[in-house]
């Protein structure tokens, strides 16, 4: 028990000493006026309109492919399976190259969808959006899909019986009772589209007040403003763990 | 953030040791160094924009040589008291990276100008951005880039994938892009400093590297790569 402690407290320790050491460095004297300036205003709005955008894109496609997963059956879907995770583990700039291979300028659908309003996407706001939720989608398919293979289809059966159509059933009776796993699923991946940094640049770039996010503007930051970077690093923190813990609270019960 | 993270959990993993555990040199450069360097060898290399090196070498990463693309840069690690006394080793140019075959036909800066042309820069914060905003001031052309990159090689890739028309480079990272050249009155020179880390933990294995670096072989490597030579 003792030895597990240890452990525990060493991974506790891993992941908290670096923003400990972030914290340490922050100009709290200035932070105000860091985050004030219009380019640090400028990313943090892009950054909450953009992470959700990808996190409706994440719910809107998302849900309905974790319910194909959980509820039926065909062959190669556990290579889908696999294949929709892959993301999770996937280089972000890699998947960067991998969206501008087929929504780029020259890209297999891109090449073709050019002459459409709002295409090409690279170099949009609505391309950051896209790069975030192909990062981010995989983390709410894998909590939906768990939270729909856990439902009783009794409580769903029931209400089939007594009239509720599909759709009906599916608002009424499923999504309560998976709200959790959605809720935990949807915060991860809102989280991980506010962090999302490698597709974001490589697919949409990076200029302020249209593709540049925080975690750009942090990078872009470093060596002219550290001070900026670092109390913007704060505020991407901030934000997060408000959101976490909030969720957490409400709807887990932890 | 990540990179910061990653870097400030780097030196915590290796506070105490060094980088004494081996008699390698690890030389921390600006991203148009790459093909050089590489074709020089004896050293493990990371590459990255000035800005990042400056991060690296300021949160203690285990780098021994640091390797920049403007004075700046490296005067800030100076006054810091993080480098050694730095010396010259290169001197680069710009030049306009378009698409190959120059489909838009540009002819110089005042062509960049253009509405509609998808014009990508680097971003003011490293070298090649602030020098091609130089460039551009000198000239009086007014550009609106669709993106401010974040190294000089992401400006290159980005014409040369054809997602931009054209970007303001060093004329030793047009890559898979077409060059259209910038005359010598127009021009920016950058020059690239060298110097050996403080806190290395193998101070001679760094001087010798340095020395190689600014010795025979390395000025051919340069050259061989379109670098000017001091």
């Amino acid at each position: 028990m003792k030895r597990v402690a240890v452990l525990a407290g060493a991974g506790a320790a891993l992941l908290v000493l670096p923003l400990a050491g972030l914290l340490q460095r922050a100009p709290w004297s200035t932070i105000g006026s860091e985050l004030a300036a219009p380019e640090a205003r400028e990313a943090l709005r892009l950054s909450l309109v953009c992470s959700a955008g990808a996190l409706a894109v994440a719910v809107v496609l998302g849900l309905p492919l974790a319910w194909v997963l959980a509820r039926s059956s065909f062959p190669g879907r556990s290579l889908l399976r696999a294949l929709v995770i892959l993301p999770m583990v996937l280089p972000p700039v890699v998947g960067g190259v991998g969206l501008l291979a087929v929504f780029g300028r020259r890209g297999l659908l891109g090449a073709h969808l050019g002459d459409l309003p709002g295409f090409p996407l690279p170099f949009t706001t609505a391309g950051v959006v896209l790069a975030q939720a192909f990062v981010a989608m995989p983390f709410l398919v894998v909590a939906a899909e768990a939270g729909l293979r856990q439902v009783d289809r009794r409580y769903e059966d029931a209400a089939a019986t007594l009239g509720a159509r599909p759709w009906h059933r599916f608002r009424t009776v499923t999504v309560p009772l998976i709200a959790p796993s959605l809720v935990a699923g949807a915060a991860l991946a809102w989280a991980r589209a506010l962090g999302e940094f490698g597709a974001t640049v490589t697919f949409a770039g990076s200029l302020p007040g249209r593709t540049r996010t925080l975690p750009t503007a942090i990078y872009a930051g470093l060596q002219s403003r550290p001070e900026s970077a670092v109390a913007l690093s704060v505020v991407l923190l901030a934000v997060s763990l408000a959101v976490l813990v909030g969720l957490r609270g409400r709807w887990l019960g932890t | 953030m990540r990179r910061l993270i990653v870097a400030l959990a780097l030196a915590l993993a290796t506070a105490g040791c060094g980088t004494s555990d081996g008699p390698g040199v690890t030389v921390a450069a600006a991203a148009s160094l790459t093909e050089a360097l590489e074709a020089l060898g004896g050293a493990t290399f990371g590459f990255a924009g000035s800005q990042q090196l400056v991060a690296q070498v300021e949160a203690r990463a285990p780098v021994d040589v640091v390797a920049t693309a403007d004075t700046a840069a490296m005067d800030r690690l100076v006054r810091g008291g993080l480098v050694e006394t730095p010396a010259t080793f290169a001197r680069n140019r710009l030049a306009i990276a378009v698409e190959t075959g120059n489909p838009d036909r540009i002819g110089g800066l005042a062509d960049l100008g253009r509405t509609g042309l998808k014009v990508v820069l680097a971003d003011p914060t490293v070298p090649a951005g602030r020098y091609a905003r130089q460039a551009l001031d000198w000239a009086g052309v007014v550009v609106q880039p669709v993106s401010l990159e974040l190294d000089v090689k992401a400006v290159a890739r980005k014409v040369a994938s054809g997602e931009a028309d054209a970007g303001i480079v060093y004329v030793t990272d047009v890559g898979g892009a077409s060059q259209v050249d910038i005359p010598e009155a127009a021009n920016v020179v950058a020059t690239y400093p060298v110097a050996v880390v403080r806190a290395t933990g193998n101070r001679a294995g760094a001087q010798a590297w340095v020395d190689r670096l600014l010795g025979p072989a390395g000025r051919s490597a340069l050259a061989a790569h379109g670098f000017g030579l001091p």
